[in-house]
């Protein structure tokens, strides 16, 4: 049995909390540059030089990419060898708190959805925990905007709408976002398991490294068209029309009923910060 | 930088205004003022209860914006914009009492576009996700109402270059058509 001491992992969350929320992934930069060198008027290729001096300023500043710095969402991974002799979603929650007030980020979230008093620490996380085999502790982390996460929509689908209703539901999802959601974006897809599982799936979807494609050659494909067809919208940068709507997309896929095709597709916009550690 | 940017002070004249076009890329220089849901909510009942409110409206611009606090050293945090249709219900009445320049993000109602040009007022759209660079264009920041809304508060800002695209003009045209 292993352990990881409680204040080791609170400090290195809190590391990767402010570091998330600052540095945007290199992988993201080159594909707005690709996205740029494409683009012929005038506006798309503002945008994008001001979206890639932005991140410039922050990385080297150390300023939050943008001013919000999101719902704090983990996929935590824990290797059955270990053993935690304290309450991990508090530790966690605890790293949330040093995080976004050490790291002068803004605290976004409301206690109850309707009251809507500010929990002035950006607590509670969103935690998702799954057990892996061995004794490591793999925890990654994004800070989740409001603007694209407010544009994401899950439907269930029957299985005659098949691979052609996916896309046509995707590409609605992106074209009623239009500017809101801040392309150029990057996509989840979540596609099986049932209600709850397809959101899931989406959302850990957006945690995947730009390069990386689908395994499964379905996905691959499904991935490739969907792109493919958003990029043809003429959404564009902000929403003012160009060709980069979005970056990359990412399917996820699961088993599902035989009378079921849950689709759910959760935004992101360009500020697609996240950040791993692994104990 | 280039010369098609068109160069803006603030408090910005009927004249400048009225020359502004959908797509126009403007820097914006001088004092302009911060306000979101909140903030807005609270001076459409000041005006509504004839209280005074946090500074005259006219001929003024709002920024809408929360930004993250500043570090020490720092004028402000990161401070890009928050999306403007949410406070389509609330600018009528803030154009009626004299506000001419409205800066945020994304696409605003129907209404609130009819109202505009009633009110010969621009909206003007920024960026989303930049907040790192616009902090460098912002020279000075002071609380001036609300300061319980946190970052919510209406604050002062003095900026300079503060950089934006013509969304809506006043003769009713709209760059997201
Ligand atoms: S959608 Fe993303 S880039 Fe836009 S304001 Fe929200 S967090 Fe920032």
């Amino acid at each position: 049995m292993r352990t990881i001491s409680k204040e080791y992992l609170i400090s290195e969350l809190e590391r990767i909390i402010i570091e998330a929320a600052t540095v945007l992934d290199d992988e993201v930069v080159t594909c707005l540059q690709v996205g740029k060198a494409q683009e012929t008027s005038k506006l798309p290729i503002h945008i994008i030089d001001e979206i890639i001096d932005n991140q410039l300023i922050a990385r080297n500043e150390r300023i939050p990419i943008c001013q919000d710095t999101g719902v704090a969402v983990f996929f935590v991974e824990i290797g059955n060898d270990l053993h935690f002799d304290y309450n991990l979603t508090d530790a966690i929650n605890q790293a949330v708190r040093n995080g976004y007030i050490n790291g002068y980020l803004r605290k976004s979230i409301v206690n109850h959805p309707l009251d809507r008093k500010n929990t002035l620490d950006n607590t509670p996380a969103i935690i998702h925990y799954s057990l892996i085999s061995g004794d490591r502790l793999r925890i990654r982390f994004a800070p989740k905007g409001g603007g694209s996460e407010n544009m994401s929509k899950m439907t269930m689908l029957t299985p005659a709408d098949g691979r052609q209703g996916i896309i046509d539901f995707v590409v609605n999802t992106v074209k009623n976002a239009g500017g809101k959601a801040c392309p150029p974006i990057i996509l989840g897809i979540g596609i099986g398991g049932n209600f709850e599982k397809s959101a899931l799936l989406a959302k850990e979807a957006l945690f995947r490294k730009l390069s990386d494609e689908a395994l499964n050659p379905l996905d691959k494909k499904l991935e490739e068209d969907i792109l493919k067809a958003i990029n043809e919208t003429n959404v564009g940068p902000m929403g003012l029309k160009g060709k980069t709507t979005c970056l990359a997309v990412k399917v996820n896929s699961f088993s599902c009923h035989i009378a079921s095709l849950p689709v759910a597709v959760n935004i992101q916009c360009h500020a697609a910060r996240h950040k791993e550690v692994i104990l | 930088m280039s010369q098609d940017i068109i160069k803006l002070t603030t408090p910005i004249s009927d004249e400048a205004r009225l020359k502004l076009r959908v797509g126009d890329l403007v820097h914006i220089s001088g004092v302009i003022y911060t306000g979101r849901d909140a903030a807005h909510k609270l001076m459409v009942q000041a005006i509504t209860s004839g209280e005074t409110l946090p500074f005259e409206l006219n001929h003024q611009a709002i920024y809408y914006v929360g930004p993250t606090p500043a570090k020490p050293g720092q004028v402000i945090g990161s401070c890009g914009p928050t999306s403007s249709y949410r406070m389509d219900p609330y600018s009528p009445v803030l154009m009626e009492n004299g506000l001419k320049v409205m800066i945020g993000k994304g696409p605003r109602s129907k209404v609130f576009q009819a109202e505009l040009v009633k009110n010969q007022a621009v909206y003007l759209d920024v960026t989303g996700g930049i907040g790192a660079l616009l902090s460098k264009r912002v020279l000075k920041m002071e609380v001036i109402a609300y300061p319980w809304l946190e970052s919510e508060a209406v604050h002062k800002l003095l900026v300079v270059d503060f950089p934006a695209i013509v969304a809506y003009d006043t003769f009713g045209n709209d760059i997201f058509e």
